[in-house]
């Protein structure tokens, strides 16, 4: 039978189909950080279980820590006590700890494709939403709560019913200035956050064959946000290449058996979707979000819409934009901004710096503007200063901080004040995400690095040279 | 984490008419750093519960003394954000059983299930229907009965079923939870491991 890329690796991992339940799912790579992991020790230690692979658990230290001075000691004393206790429980258990300070230290789905832990056709959890960003490569990757991380630090398997299936293509050229994160946001625009809720995704398409992998990166990590359990792209030699000669990537013999295997990771031709969904590249400008959660976006040049012409609740809207202090048919562009963040597992990644750069260099931060440069991971961190990005950073008058999710989620002190405006190239603009009372619009690298020297919305394209015009 | 059987749950009802209540409403981040599960229900809907000077707001629905019980009703895409089981434990921390919603974000929903909330998803058409029963008299009683699968407005007699699979829905009316039974299989997943493609 005809069988999508999601049916492949799902189906070869289903240890057990529950009669009117779920599927007992294998794991094959299990992330954890401090924040969703220690109930998760504490479960297994009561019920006196052992973790049953340890080899096949990672653990990083990410969420809760602070992007300066690491090497001194946490100062807030519940951070520091989760970061001992991710410390303990890994040596406890035999799992390997990637803590704050260590050399491959950062945040969990950046450090995972960096060192090749993340690999075509794998099942992939942790304790966090974003974790969809590894079907970037072809893996089945996504979020789960704490008694699932308890089940699979136990039993290496969790229960779930078999998700719908839904495609994503997305055909024809992206345009000048447009970037994976305008993709991902526009297909949320279009479908809200709970448009693909109950559904796995697959992105097709040339936009997304012609992506880079930390493009695809960006696109799969924002599936979520769209209520979607995650989304995956087929591997392909985009992805072989990227994935060959990292740490934990297979060698030799075991390279080739590997090799052979993942090119049959492939969407069938006659393979029925539940729902398909195809989007016209030429449509998508550089995004910007006005409200309370990712699916409130639109092209930077647009106005916000009228409650009127959305489908949702108008009480919903209002109360949103009440809160973002705008009004139905403002523009977005030349709105004065606070803040600027670049950064997370969405766009912290080396291309996501290259683009920061490409607008900041040979101009100057914007007085007014506060702004955290966040890379998401000591491997990203290394290439910044060996690339020569941080001397532009510096001579446009802004500092490098460093790696973990930062204000992505405001668990540090790396807070948005109140009623401040920031843009963010992290994932989530619910409010007070980035701190009580803070106000977010997610963007692109590059939409955030032309705020950042304006001061203001700004559209990037008319900052940057277009080689084609 | 073990939890309480759940059968039939009779209570008034705190409503929350608002759409995609995001985990970060239910529980900010910066509330999340305990290492114990404890103390999460102090903190459910924190930013729209207090002030910045940590007073009670006095129009937030959980500081509104005329609502009460162990049900919450929710506005469509209840939960939708982070994978965070924080948010779920917060809900029945508080002291909730039972979240009805015409719409569920799906790790949300999961969460739940696991830690002994009922998650009961309704049509649109009767959570309004339940909306405008507490609003016209606080008091009035909905029976969740989860052997039946039905939700009840008792002061009308008003009902709808609702869908959960029966392995989930059996844990729940015994307080099972999945690591029982995966401990049950683990030969099955040790063989399994053995027979992977990679
Ligand atoms: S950067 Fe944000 S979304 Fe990514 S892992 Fe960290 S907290 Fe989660």
């Amino acid at each position: 039978m005809s069988k999508t890329l999601f049916d492949k690796v799902w189906d070869s991992h289903v240890v057990k189909h529950v009669e009117d339940g779920p599927d007992v799912l294998f794991i094959d790579r299990h992330m954890v950080h401090e924040v969703t992991s220690p109930v998760a020790f504490l479960g297994i230690e009561n019920r006196g279980i052992d973790v049953l692979y340890p080899s096949k658990t990672f653990a990083t230290a990410d969420h809760n820590t602070p992007t300066i001075n690491q090497h001194l000691p946490v100062a807030d004393p519940l951070s520091a006590n989760q970061l001992k206790a991710l410390e303990e429980n890994a040596a406890k258990h035999g799992i390997s700890h990637w803590g704050l300070g260590h050399e491959k230290n950062g945040i969990v789905h950046v450090v995972g494709p960096e060192y090749g832990i993340t690999q075509p056709g794998a099942t992939i959890v942790c304790g966090d939403s974003h974790t969809s960003t590894h079907g970037a490569f072809g893996a089945i990757a996504f979020g789960i709560g704490t008694s699932e991380v308890e089940m699979v630090l136990a039993t290496q398997c969790i229960m779930q019913p078999k998700p719908k299936k839904m495609r994503i293509n997305v055909k024809g050229e992206l345009s000048f200035g447009v970037t994976p994160k305008d993709v991902a946001l526009y297909i949320i625009s279009k479908l809200t956050t709970s448009g693909a809720t109950g559904y796995f995704v697959e992105y097709a398409g040339d936009v997304f064959e012609n992506m880079t992998m930390e493009g695809r990166m960006t696109v799969c990590n924002l599936s979520i946000e769209m209520g979607a359990r995650g989304g995956m792209i087929a591997p392909d030699e985009k992805t072989f290449e990227y994935v060959k000669g990292r740490e934990f990537t297979p060698t030799g013999a075991a390279w080739d058996k590997a090799m052979a295997y993942w090119k049959t990771l492939k969407t069938d031709d006659d393979a029925v979707f539940d729902k398909e969904l195809t989007f016209d590249a030429a449509d998508i400008e550089p995004m910007i979000t006005y409200g309370t959660n990712p699916g409130m976006g639109m092209g930077i040049s647009k106005s916000i819409p009228n409650a009127e012409d959305l489908e949702g609740g108008v009480a919903t809207y209002k109360k949103s934009l009440g809160y973002m202090d705008f009004s139905e048919g403002d523009d977005m562009i030349g709105k004065p901004i606070d803040f600027v963040f670049i950064g997370s597992c969405t766009n912290g990644r080396i291309e996501d710096f290259r683009a920061f750069a490409s607008i900041i260099k040979g101009r100057k931060k914007a007085d007014h503007v506060t702004a955290w440069l966040v890379p998401g991971s000591h491997k990203v961190e290394a290439a910044i200063k060996e690339e020569g990005i941080l001397d532009i950073i510096h001579e446009a008058g802004f500092e490098l901080r460093e790696p973990g999710c930062s204000a992505c989620l405001a668990m540090n002190d790396d807070k948005v004040p109140a009623g401040k405006l920031a843009v963010s190239t992290s994932n989530r603009n619910f409010e007070g995400r980035q701190g009580p009372g803070s106000r977010t619009l997610l963007a692109s690298p590059l939409v955030a690095a032309a705020a950042a020297v304006t001061g203001k919305v700004t559209d990037p394209r008319e900052l940057m040279e277009n080689a084609n015009a | 984490m073990a939890y309480d059987k759940f059968e039939i749950l009779k209570s008034t009802a705190v409503p929350l008419p608002i759409e995609n209540v995001d985990t970060d409403q239910i529980i900010p981040a910066r509330f999340l750093k305990a290492t114990e599960r404890k103390g999460f229900g102090d903190n459910l809907f924190r930013d729209w519960r207090y002030n910045n000077d940590d007073t009670p707001k006095a129009d937030f629905v959980l500081n509104d003394a005329t609502y009460s019980g162990k049900i919450l009703v929710g506005g469509k895409n209840f939960g939708s954000g982070s994978s965070r089981e924080h948010a779920a434990w917060a809900v029945y921390d508080y002291g909730f059983r039972c979240v009805i919603s015409s719409f569920f974000a799906d790790i949300f929903k999961g969460n739940c299930l696991n830690i002994g909330v009922l998650p009961v998803q309704v049509s649109p058409e009767f959570a309004a229907k339940v909306f405008a029963a507490i609003e016209a008299n606080p008091n009035t009683e909905i029976e969740v009965n989860l052997p039946e699968q039905k939700v009840t407005l008792l002061a009308t007699g008003e009902s709808e079923s609702f869908d959960i699979n029966g392995y989930k829905k059996e844990n729940m009316l015994n307080g099972f939870d999945d690591i029982d039974y995966l401990q049950n299989i683990k030969g099955d997943i040790t063989a399994f491991a053995e027979d992977l493609p990679l």
